[in-house]
């Protein structure tokens, strides 16, 4: 398979009242048709900056993104985007928020009945046919997500682009989603790059996940090959050995190796990231949002 | 069978007194209580208006001032029977000099009568609804281009900021000059004091709306704005998808914010420049100075207070029209 979407060697430099400021240093990745990628780190490491340049919301200072052989230089519905709060016009209902994407990116090629079709086709996909004409106000923050989720399928994007898509929502939520999400992605072989900061999720979904390191200057840490076996069930992989090793994996490394320069710059620190680690160890494998890292 | 309709029975004879009183508590919070209010509001003004003494005599109470109602309604009515006879006459006299003579064009001479009160009311509202259109149709799409753009918001909210604390009664001067200058069609359309008095009114809308407008548009979630960036969509898309139903709420704060002070504006306009209209009328009627002018003041000001509540209230129900969120409208 061949390269679809290249980040090569990108800086992010954000000007602020006391002077520029280095959110990424030399990202770079390269990620192939039909892969799943999932980005984690601490937060305000750089997650969403690696994905607004992608999506080209943000121009990179260095270096560029390619897809499919063209730089990006906007943005663009080839590259869309599921963002963290779902992001649906609240006066449009499910089926209007599908709507203004699809006769966007359609408009010309498909005719009305087809692209009535296909919007109904992506709400059905996402198992939202039954409140499709109602408007956000008036549904689910599960279901908000799925309309959010199938609003970007819609644009039958290379490259689908999810901030931190199930952030919000509860334990059961998710895992329903995130089961939907892997259906979806067998079934339509999507190029996917997913923020997250639940280390379960970026294993169970992910064939590569890329750990990146705090900022600021923040880069690409480690990148984990997941070679699970597709499909990929959540019981089944509770007790598998390798999945369990992953996990630890993702987990060492955020709490271990978080630092840029791989090793924590003074004792206190590594004290401190090591009753963070145990304490985490006991009762969630989220990422805590506050190991900050005195650089 | 019998179950349920032993449980029905149950219900209703639980559930109706309940009711009862939600619907009693109900009528005494929007009828009763209100109804209080101007039964005492009535008393205490025809107490208080006993004790004043004016130079035309007692100032009014209420039953004085409804018996003006009375006046300036049948006066409005005699002053249309006038105008209707004075037509008739007008088109016999025509219809005969026509028959006597064929070569003969009639001349059409429009009635010249004093204006009523009703037509007093009618003036003042057109004013104030062209002035107000007027400039929804500059502040909007102003608003919304100043909202848009921060160079242009740079540029634009220092006059902003100047113009919006001026009285527009200050302004009323200049427009009178101005206008008698440039408007000098020999056949004019609207009278100059119906353009001065709506000039007027434009100018105190302006403000509030292009601010309002202009806020509402810049403080779009930046979300929204994102999708409209990742779907591409094209500026005029842009604004009628996104930009107009995100600010709706803020643009009609503004609106509504804009009608309440035009009124008031317009009736001092009239008054001050005797432009007609409801402030004209009360102008007038001070000038008049008979013993019926203080209740026929009164009778204005009451009028004037309803349809500056009609006004407000009219947004409010166009407000929830077009609002895709009708919380915000209250
Ligand atoms: N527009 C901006 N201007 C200035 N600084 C910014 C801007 N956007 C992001 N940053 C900074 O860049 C760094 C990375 O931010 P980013 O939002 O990418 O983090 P993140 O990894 O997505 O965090 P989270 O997990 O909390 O969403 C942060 O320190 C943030 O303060
Ligand atoms: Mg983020």
């Amino acid at each position: 398979m061949s390269v679809l979407l290249d980040i090569s060697h990108i800086d992010m430099e954000f000007p602020t009242p006391k002077g520029p400021f280095t959110a990424l240093r030399d990202v770079d990745l390269k990620i192939q048709q039909g892969e799943f990628v999932s980005l984690i780190g601490h937060s305000g490491c750089g997650k969403s900056t690696v994905l607004n340049v992608v999506a080209g919301l943000y121009q990179a200072t260095r270096g560029g993104v390619i897809l499919n052989g063209k730089e990006v230089t906007e943005p663009g519905p080839e590259r869309a985007v599921v963002f963290q709060n779902h992001s649906l016009l609240p006066w449009l209902t499910a089926y209007e928020n599908v709507e203004l994407a699809v006769k966007q990116v359609f408009g010309k090629s498909k005719s009305k009945a087809e692209m009535r079709q296909w919007i109904e086709h992506n709400l059905e996909l996402v198992h939202m046919s039954h409140a499709m004409h109602k408007r956000p106000g008036e549904i689910s923050g599960g279901m908000k997500q799925r309309v959010g989720i199938a609003r970007a399928l819609a644009m039958q994007p290379k490259v689908l682009l999810m901030d931190e898509p199930f952030g919000a929502l509860d334990a059961l939520t998710r895992a329903h989603m995130q089961d939907s999400l892997m259906e979806i992605q067998a079934e339509l072989n999507n190029t996917v790059i997913m923020i997250t900061h639940d280390v379960d999720e970026a294993v169970l979904l992910s064939d590569r996940i890329v750990m990146m390191t705090n900022g600021p200057a923040a880069t690409i840490g480690e990148i984990l090959d997941v070679n699970l076996e597709r499909p990929r069930h959540r019981l089944e992989l509770a007790d598998d050995v390798q999945y369990n090793q992953y996990r630890a994996k993702v987990l060492k490394f955020l709490h271990e190796r978080h630092s840029k320069t791989d090793v924590p710059t003074t004792r206190s620190m590594a004290q401190k990231t090591e009753t963070t680690a145990s304490a985490m160890k006991k009762d969630s494998t989220s990422v805590p949002e506050s190991v900050d890292n005195a650089a | 069978m019998n179950t349920t309709t032993v449980n029905t029975g149950k219900f209703y004879g639980f559930r109706l007194p309940q009711l009862n009183s939600i619907w009693l508590s109900n009528a005494i919070r929007l009828v009763a209580l209100p109804l209080a209010g101007i039964l005492a509001f009535l008393l205490l003004w025809s107490v208080t208006a006993q004790k004043i003494d004016t130079s035309l005599g007692k100032f009014p109470g209420p039953s004085a001032v409804m018996e003006q109602f009375d006046a300036l309604y049948s006066e409005h009515q005699r002053s249309r029977e006038k105008e209707h006879a004075f037509y008739e006459r007008q088109e016999a006299r025509n219809a005969k000099r026509v028959a006597e003579d064929p070569s003969y064009v009639p001349k059409i001479r429009a009635y010249t009568g004093k204006e009523t009160f009703v037509d007093q009311i009618v003036t003042s509202l057109i004013t104030v609804m062209s002035g107000f259109l007027l400039a929804v149709a500059i502040a909007i799409p102003l608003g919304i281009a100043v909202g848009l753009s921060k160079t242009l918001n740079s540029a634009v909210n220092p006059i902003v900021q100047i113009f919006k604390p001026v009285s527009p009664l200050a302004w009323l001067p200049l427009v009178t000059m101005v206008v008698s200058a440039l408007y000098t069609t020999p056949e004019p359309l609207v009278a100059k004091s119906f353009l001065n008095s709506m000039i007027t009114v434009t100018l105190c809308c302006l403000w509030p709306m292009v601010i309002n407008t202009a806020v509402g548009v810049a403080g779009i979630d930046s979300d929204l704005v994102n999708v409209s960036k990742v779907l591409r969509l094209p500026a005029l898309r842009h604004v009628q998808k996104i930009v107009l139903p995100a600010s709706v709420p803020m643009i009609f704060t503004g609106m509504r914010l804009s009608l309440g002070v035009a009124w008031m504006v317009l009736i001092a306009a009239e008054m001050l420049a005797q432009n007609p209209g409801l402030g004209k009328f009360v102008w007038d009627e001070f000038q008049n100075g008979s013993s019926d002018s203080l209740a026929r003041i009164m009778a204005a000001v009451l009028v004037i207070g309803f349809i500056g509540f009609l006004l407000d209230r009219g947004m409010l129900a166009l407000q929830k029209l077009v609002s895709w969120d009708n919380s915000a409208a209250q």
